[in-house]
């Protein structure tokens, strides 16, 4: 009996052990950022850094039980900077589980999704926060509590979310770069919802492909994820205003032969007791906050040259243009302006590539920022990148104008493991 | 990561390209042209590849540059026959590190260009890329992508060329030139053994009609009792002195996979 009773365990131990597989990987990065220009807005009392060395981290463990019917993940992340303390942060990324069936999926926790097509910016990706002190580009997300339903059906994806509890932008200090004039205090932000960072906001998105053709339709409701800058009553602070919006996206990509045709296209509104309180702060008007009922587009195409100059490499040259109802440069970045790219894939063994890219504001012949990124890869886990950004602007109205000290020289290596 | 943009049809079914099936009946080639008779020999050769369902494998390529210098790339690959159209497949990459959970799904169509996605795990993002890009080296190695999409007779004029012998094995060897205008070669020639109909080399010449590749095959291993798949794929660059082996290391076929498990969805929480 007890021998039966000890095979049974040591049976069903094994079979625990083989139910649950367990595996982690990830990545350590070392950064050096170096800036050419001395900081824009120092003080006697605060110098912005010339050179920022980074250490990062973003190990990911991922659980997958019952022969992968279920996951759980966990991908937290680090870094540390060393000149902004800011930018010293820690954030789960993703702690989530995962299940799914023959034609749904549900994941509950912390979890990151991307909508939208286009590559200059990202209008349609709303569910995620940006993590702003971690580059200029807003690529970097914070991870979003959620609640995931998706439905997959002959006629396309259907895709619901729960979104409990808000996230606020990250924004550099004092002693850091990409900051604005006034120091911004987001220990003091304010939100249009009584229930501030607690507020739970819905989203829904449909997405299907017929043929050629990749579209997507969404609506999101909740807590802007943009904030609008008020000041403290001290006039010494900027402090973050999060209003609630209604948030209607579509996004199409055609994929034709070379040739890859986009377009993200939003409207935004906001609630009228929130639009008249912004009126009434004195001088100026909502839509000097930019809270006012707007649309905004991002289109263009992608060509790709395969093989081009008898190489193995591929040649992609794009091109999109932003447009933003508002046609005020103080408020959105890309309210009239053309994006000029070119990618160089070298399909070499260390995946080498080279992408570069202009932005022009088409209001402000003076307004332009340059992009150029460099990545390839060194052993069998080793990445170096080499990035440079560069902005220009003499338009003191322009947002471009807050940053236009702020370019850099970036060097990262990553290892993967 | 963009650099693993357009990769090609399931390599499972791309394994299946260079082999034959175990049906013994001797092809009778008497009285046709060496064009039909390649023709003859290549509708064989498709006919012994029909029923296979679906298969998972799991693939390590390791390229060698000139000096001997190696980089490994390790993936998993899951396939669906699809009856009326191209197949479809997913692959899930594992090595280089850097690109581990990068998957990438692929529609392939008998008439029309394949639909493919790349789905890029750090953005979380889903991108639609285009098919066009045949001659390209998938993942940096010395196989383009369309040496690794399935064999399809409406891809090549064929033509017989000779008997020979390769490996010790009596094959037919044939002329091969592709009908796409995209495709990087102006002619193939392969030689596939008489008994199984299975790939055992293929001479590739470039654009410039000179020699290019040659990719042998070996260790076949018999699925199902019906289907022959080459263990191990050796590519060898005659202009760069560059070279890739692919080496199958776990091969499944009716595996249970469905049409519902090659989407979009399946594609983001591919692991």
């Amino acid at each position: 009996m007890n021998k039966k009773y000890l095979m049974m365990s040591a049976l069903l131990a094994a079979n625990v052990a083989h139910a649950a597989e367990f595996e982690i990987s990830g990545y350590v990065g070392l950064e050096w950022r170096e800036h050419f220009e001395k900081g824009q807005f120092n003080t006697a009392s605060s110098e912005q850094a010339d050179r920022q060395i980074g250490l990062t981290a973003e190990p990911e463990m991922v659980w997958s039980l019952a022969e992968g019917e279920h996951t759980i993940v966990f991908k937290p992340y680090g870094r540390i900077d060393s000149a902004d303390e800011e930018r010293t942060h820690m954030d789960i990324r993703e702690l989530s589980w995962m299940s799914y069936g023959d034609d749904w999926e549900i994941t509950a926790g912390i979890s990151k999704v991307y909508w939208g097509v286009t590559e200059s910016q990202h209008l349609v990706d709303i569910v995620n926060q940006t993590d702003f002190v971690e580059a200029p580009d807003g690529e970097d997300k914070l991870g979003q509590p959620m609640i995931k339903l998706t439905a997959i059906r002959d006629w396309g994806t259907v895709t619901g979310f729960i979104l409990p509890g808000f996230r606020e932008r990250t924004f550099p200090g004092e002693d850091g770069r990409f900051r604005a004039s006034l120091p911004i205090d987001s220990n003091t932000a304010q939100y249009q919802a009584a229930e501030e960072d607690a507020h739970v906001d819905y989203a829904l998105r449909w997405n299907h492909t017929i043929d050629d053709y990749d579209l997507g339709v969404s609506w999101f409701n909740g807590t802007s994820r943009d904030p609008i800058f008020t000041l403290n009553n001290t006039f010494t602070e900027a402090v973050p205003y999060y209003a609630q919006i209604n948030q209607v996206a579509f996004d199409l990509q055609a994929t034709l032969d070379s040739w890859l045709w986009k377009l993200e296209a939003i409207y935004r509104s906001y609630d009228d007791s929130v639009k008249s309180q912004f009126d009434d702060l004195g001088a100026l008007t909502q839509t000097d906050f930019g809270i006012t009922d707007y649309s905004a587009a991002t289109g263009g195409f992608e060509y790709t040259f395969y093989g081009p100059f008898e190489t193995v490499w591929d040649w992609g040259v794009l091109a999109e243009y932003q447009y933003d109802s508002r046609q005020d440069a103080s408020i959105a970045n890309g309210q009239n302006d053309i994006f000029l790219g070119s990618r160089l894939a070298f399909n070499d063994a260390a995946s080498s590539e080279l992408l570069a890219g202009i932005s022009q504001d088409l209001d402000h012949a003076n307004t332009q920022s340059l992009v150029l990124e460099y990545a390839t890869r060194v052993g069998a886990g080793l990445t170096v990148n080499v990035d440079a950004f560069i902005l220009m602007s003499d338009d003191v109205e322009n947002i471009s104008h807050t940053f236009k000290r702020d370019d850099y020289v970036l060097v990262s290596l990553n290892y993967y493991y | 990561m963009n650099a693993l943009t357009k990769l090609t049809a399931s390599m499972a079914t791309a394994v299946a390209l260079m082999s034959g099936i175990n049906v013994q009946a001797e092809l009778n080639l008497a009285g046709l042209s060496p064009e039909e008779q390649g023709l003859a020999i290549a509708k064989e050769r498709k006919s012994r590849d029909i029923g296979w369902g679906d298969s998972a494998s799991s693939v390590v390529m390791t390229l060698r540059n000139s000096q001997g210098e190696e980089s490994i790339r390790e993936m998993r690959m899951q396939s669906l026959e699809v009856s009326d159209d191209g197949d479809k497949g997913l692959t899930i990459f594992d090595k280089p590190k850097d690109v581990k959970g990068t998957a990438f799904l692929n529609f392939s169509h008998v008439d029309k260009s394949d639909d493919q996605w790349l789905y890029l795990p750090a953005l979380k993002r889903v991108k639609r890329i285009s098919s066009r890009n045949k001659s390209g080296p998938f993942m940096g190695s010395e196989f383009a992508y369309e040496d690794l999409s399935s064999f399809e007779i409406g891809k090549y004029s064929f033509k017989l060329l000779a008997e020979e012998t390769v490996n010790g094995i009596e094959c037919y060897k044939v002329e091969q030139i592709p009908t796409d205008k995209n495709s990087g070669y102006t002619r193939q020639v392969a030689w596939v053994d008489k008994e199984h109909f299975r790939g055992q080399k293929v001479d590739f010449y470039d654009r410039k009609k000179s020699l290019l590749k040659t990719l042998t095959l070996s260790d076949h291993k018999l699925y199902l009792d019906k289907y022959w798949r080459p263990m191990k794929m050796d590519m060898v660059n005659h202009q760069t002195k560059k070279s890739t082996e692919l080496n199958t290391l776990t091969l499944e076929f009716k595996t249970g996979l469905k049409d519902s498990d090659f989407n979009k969805a399946t594609l983001k929480r591919a692991r």
